[in-house]
C-alpha cells in the first residue's frame, strides 16, 4: 500500500482526549466524530484536512484512553496514515483493528515539515518526502497487519476467515 | 529462559510451555469487559460477524458507568443499546444503574477477576486487575467485539520492568503517591508496550486498595499491564470476593527484565502531578500556593472505601474552603453503603462536600463536575490532559485522597502532612 498526501504535524504525547474529547463520546457516528477531530489541540484541523493527508507526530501518539473513537475520527476525517516517533499501545492496536495505517519512524518525523508532500510506501517500508526528496527507511507492516489494514479492519478479516 | 509473571500467564492461556518477549500469541480470555462508551462501538462491530451468541455469557461483562445515570439523550441511547444486547445475548454480568459501580472498582469487588486470569477490557484502566495477579489490559472496541465472539485475543508478549519495593508507606501516603512518583520517574511512555511487575518485601505493607490504584495507572506510564506478585493479602482478598482457590504465577528466578527499579516506599512523599501530563510529578517542597476551585475524590483510581476513609479522617470536623466545590464519588454501591454505615458520608456532607452516585462522571469530563475556563481542580483521578475535566483552559492536579481532602479544606494544594 502507498499513501500520498500533505502533512499536518503535531508534537509529543498527543492524547486521545484531544484527538476526540470525551464530551463527544455519546455518539459512535463516524462523520460526527470526524467533525470534532483534534478539536482541543488544533481547532483548524477539521477545516483544513484534505482526503489523503498525513499526520506526523512525536513520541507516544494516542496516549490515554482506549476509545476507538480516536482512530475512527482520524480515519473518517480523511487522514491516510499517521507517522509518529512512537505510538501508545492501545491506540496502535486500535488503529490496525479499524484499518487506519500507522507507522513508527522517528527519522522521518524529524525530516518532514508541516505542509510537505509525503509518500509512505508500506509494502517496501520507505517514506519519501516528495517536497525535499529525502527518503527514510522503516519496517514494512508484518503480513497479518498488512492484511488487516487492507481488509479495512480486524472484523472484516475475521469475517473473511483470515484471522483465527 | 525464565519467564516473568505476565509471560507465564500468557503462556498458560495460549497452550504453550513457554513464551518470549516479542512473540505473537493467541490467548484464551477469562473475561471481556466493556462500558457504556466503548460497548456500543463493539456491539456494532460484533453484529458484522453474524454470531448469534457471545462465546460465553458468563465471561462477558458490561458496566454502565461513564455517562450514567444517563447524562443526555445520546448517552441514554448508548446504554439502551448495551442493555438490549446483553438482554438478547443473556449476558450474566450486565451492571446498570442501581447495581453498577465504576467498572474497575466493581469487578474485583464482585469477584469477577482472580489471579492468573487473562482479561481484556475496552477501557484503558482495565490494567487495574493486575493488583490481583491477573494479566489484564485495555483494548479497543474492535478487540472487545472479537473477544466477545471468539473468546480469544492476539497479543505480542511484552518484556517487563521489575519494580522491587522495599520499606513501608508513611502516614497519609498511599498507592497514588507511589504510582505518581513512579510515572514522574519513568515518564508517560516509560513502560511503553511493556509490563510493570511489582514485587519485593515492601508489598506486604500495601493494601489491596493501594495495589489496585498502582496497577490502575500503569497505563499512564504507557504499560501494557501492571501486575503484583500474589501474596497473603491477595489470597485473602480473592477468597473473600471470588471464593476460588487462587492460581499463582510467580516469576522465574532467571526471568529476564529490561530494567529493575528499586522503590523504597518509606521515602515516598505526598505527590501531585501538575497539568497536563501525569509525569509532571512534584513533591511539596516544589509546590507554592496554588488556589483551586474544585476537588474530586473518586474514580476507578481512588474511589474505594480506604480512599474515602482517609479523606474523611482529614475532613472530619472541618469545613471545605469557601468557593471550593468538593465532589465525593464512592466508586460502587457497596462502597457507598459501607461509607454510609461508617458515617463517612455524614462527615463529607457536614464539611460542605457533595456525595454523588457512582459514576466516572467528571474524571473524563463527562458530567457531574465539569470545569469552566481558567478553573483548577485537585482530583484523585488518573489523567490531567488538556480539557480532560472540562474547558481546554482548565487545569487538573492529580493527587491522593489525603492530599485532595487537605486541599479541599484549605482551598489550595496542600500536603496532608501540613493540616
Amino acid at each position: 500500500m502507498k499513501y500520498t498526501g500533505n502533512v499536518i504535524k503535531y508534537g509529543d504525547n498527543v492524547d486521545t482526549d484531544v484527538i476526540i474529547p470525551a464530551r463527544y463520546l455519546n455518539t459512535s457516528d463516524h462523520a460526527e466524530l470526524a467533525s470534532h477531530c483534534m478539536e482541543d489541540l488544533d481547532k483548524t484541523f477539521v477545516t483544513r484536512v484534505q482526503k489523503g493527508d498525513i499526520i506526523t507526530a512525536g513520541f507516544n501518539f494516542g496516549c490515554g484512553s482506549s476509545r476507538e473513537h480516536a482512530p475512527i475520527a482520524i480515519k473518517a476525517s480523511g487522514i491516510s496514515i499517521v507517522i509518529a516517533k512512537s505510538f501508545a499501545r492501545i491506540f496502535y492496536r486500535n488503529s490496525i483493528n479499524i484499518g487506519l495505517a500507522i507507522v513508527e519512524c522517528p527519522e522521518a518525523v524529524d525530516g518532514i515539515s508541516e505542509g510537505d508532500k509525503v509518500e509512505a510506501d508500506m509494502d517496501n517500508g520507505i517514506i519519501r518526502n516528495l517536497t525535499t526528496g529525502k527518503e527514510y527507511k522503516t519496517e514494512p507492516f508484518p503480513g497479518f497487519v498488512q492484511k488487516i489494514i487492507e481488509n479495512g479492519g480486524l472484523i472484516n478479516s475475521i469475517a473473511k476467515g483470515e484471522i483465527c | 529462559m525464565g519467564m516473568t509473571m505476565t509471560q507465564k500467564i500468557l503462556a498458560s492461556h495460549a497452550g504453550l510451555d513457554s513464551v518470549q518477549a516479542g512473540q505473537l500469541i493467541l490467548a484464551n480470555l477469562d473475561l471481556v469487559l466493556g462500558n457504556d462508551i466503548t460497548s456500543p462501538v463493539a456491539i456494532k462491530e460484533f453484529s458484522k460477524l453474524n454470531k448469534s451468541s457471545v462465546f460465553d455469557k458468563d465471561k462477558v461483562t458490561m458496566v454502565m458507568d461513564h455517562f450514567t445515570p444517563n447524562k443526555d439523550i445520546k448517552a441514554a441511547e448508548q446504554c439502551k443499546m448495551c442493555r438490549d444486547f446483553c438482554g438478547e445475548k443473556e449476558v450474566t454480568h450486565f451492571y446498570d444503574v442501581g447495581k453498577m459501580g465504576i467498572e474497575h472498582a466493581l469487578l474485583p469487588e464482585k469477584g469477577l477477576v482472580t489471579s492468573g486470569n487473562v482479561v481484556i477490557g475496552a477501557d484503558s484502566h482495565t490494567c487495574t486487575y493486575g493488583a490481583l495477579g491477573a494479566f489484564s489490559t485495555g483494548v479497543g472496541s474492535t478487540d472487545m467485539a472479537c473477544g466477545m465472539a471468539i473468546g480469544k485475543a492476539w497479543f505480542k508478549v511484552p518484556s517487563a520492568i521489575k519494580f522491587n519495593l522495599t520499606g513501608e508507606l508513611r502516614k497519609y501516603v498511599s498507592g497514588k503517591d507511589v504510582i505518581l512518583h513512579i510515572i514522574g520517574k519513568i515518564g508517560v511512555d516509560g513502560a511503553l508496550y511493556r509490563s510493570m511487575e511489582f514485587t519485593g518485601e515492601g508489598l506486604s505493607s500495601l493494601s489491596m486498595a493501594d495495589r489496585l490504584c498502582i496497577a490502575n495507572m500503569a497505563i499512564e506510564a504507557g504499560a501494557k499491564n501492571g501486575i503484583f506478585e500474589v501474596d497473603d493479602i491477595t489470597i485473602e482478598y480473592i477468597k473473600e470476593h471470588n471464593g476460588a482457590e487462587p492460581k499463582i504465577f510467580k516469576a522465574d528466578e532467571d526471568a529476564v527484565y529490561d530494567e529493575v527499579i528499586d522503590i523504597n516506599l518509606s521515602e515516598i512523599e505526598p505527590t501531585v502531578s501538575f497539568p497536563h501530563l501525569p509525569e509532571n510529578a512534584k513533591t511539596f517542597d516544589e509546590i507554592g500556593d496554588i488556589y483551586i476551585q474544585q476537588v474530586v475524590i473518586g474514580s476507578c483510581t481512588n474511589g474505594r472505601l480506604e480512599d474515602l476513609r482517609e479523606a474523611a479522617e482529614i475532613m472530619k470536623g472541618r469545613q471545605c474552603a469557601k468557593n471550593v466545590r468538593v465532589i465525593i464519588i464512592p466508586a460502587t454501591q457497596q462502597i457507598y453503603l459501607d461509607a454510609m454505615e461508617e458515617g463517612l458520608l455524614k462527615i463529607f456532607i457536614e464539611s460542605g462536600a457533595v456525595v454523588s452516585t457512582p459514576t466516572c462522571g467528571p474524571c473524563l469530563g463527562g458530567h457531574m463536575g465539569i470545569l469552566a475556563k481558567g478553573e483548577r481542580a485537585v482530583a484523585t483521578t488518573n489523567r490531567n490532559f488538556v480539557g480532560r475535566m472540562g474547558h481546554v483552559d482548565s487545569e487538573i492536579y492529580l493527587a491522593s485522597p489525603a492530599t485532595a481532602a487537605a486541599s479541599a479544606i484549605t482551598g489550595k494544594i496542600t500536603s496532608p502532612w501540613n493540616i
